[in-house]
């Protein structure tokens, strides 16, 4: 039987590092859609809480801290990012492990650098650390998380991981020189 | 252009894709007739004015809105989320 090599979305190209930001790649054990039934919403939410100590979060928020994390991504849609779940009564889930590339951006210019790419005000005054924005990076759907003061997750499909690099290192050396 | 997704908050446009008239949410019984079904397949108001339209947060929430805007002074008037618009009306 062929033996097959497991590769990271990002392998070979990060980390990186421009001016004061750094892009390093996160690799979650498990990535988990969960979606709730209509009028499951409870029950889902406190199965979760018993098992992973996270509620559902509400829309644009995440619940959990680091290597387990429940980030809200639609309507009626959270990712579990972490843990691989037990199954749930009520919830369709799905496994989406393999389907994310998840990307950290951090660094103290790292707000300047999204709002290169993103059009969402990400800056700390409007969107605080728990907040979460399904939007575009560039011309790409993500999920953008803050998880620090000067700190975010983001993340995109994984056929788009290359583009998400490229993008993402295009502002940050732009934001550096500019800095210069 | 931009729109206050229910969920979301308020959003550039480049994130959400138009769909049309928000016909498309009154869909005839399956035995509602031929005129019924070719008014609802083919024919279209073309308002000058307020118009109600399905919009996609298709960068967004993935969540359908049913927006009401005007097409003479461009004003965005109204976005609902469509599944609380269909919810409504039954």
């Amino acid at each position: 039987m062929a033996k097959l090599i497991a590769k990271k979305p990002c392998e070979g190209l990060l980390p990186i590092a421009a001016g004061d930001c750094s892009l390093t790649e996160v690799t979650p054990e498990a990535i988990t859609s969960i979606a709730p039934a209509k009028g499951k919403e409870k029950s889902v939410s406190d199965a979760l809480k018993k098992a992973h100590g996270m509620v559902f979060p509400a829309p644009n928020r995440a619940t959990g801290k680091e290597g387990s994390r429940l980030i809200w991504t639609g309507r009626g849609q959270a990712f579990l990012v972490g843990p691989m779940p037990k199954a749930i009564a009520g919830a369709a889930m799905t496994d989406q492990s393999d389907a994310w590339a998840v990307l950290r951006l951090e660094g103290a210019t790292a707000e300047d650098v999204l709002a290169r790419l993103v059009p969402v005000d990400l800056r700390a005054a409007t969107f605080k650390r728990g907040h979460t924005a399904r939007t575009m990076l560039f011309h790409m759907s993500c999920s953008i998380t803050r998880i620090g003061a000067t700190a975010f997750d983001i993340m995109v499909f994984r056929s788009m991981a290359n583009t998400a690099v490229h993008e993402l290192s295009t502002a940050m050396k732009s934001v550096a020189a500019q800095a210069r | 252009m931009r729109l206050t997704c229910p969920l979301c908050g308020e959003r550039d446009i480049r994130e959400f894709s138009y769909r049309g008239a928000a016909v498309a949410l009154d869909r005839p019984a399956p035995d509602a007739g031929e005129a019924a079904w070719d008014d609802y397949v083919h024919l279209r108001e073309n308002p000058a004015g307020e118009s109600r339209d399905l919009w996609h947060h298709e960068s967004g929430c993935s969540a359908w809105l049913v927006v009401t805007r005007n097409t003479v002074t461009h004003a965005v008037l109204k976005c609902e989320l469509a599944a609380d618009v269909k919810g409504a009306a039954r």
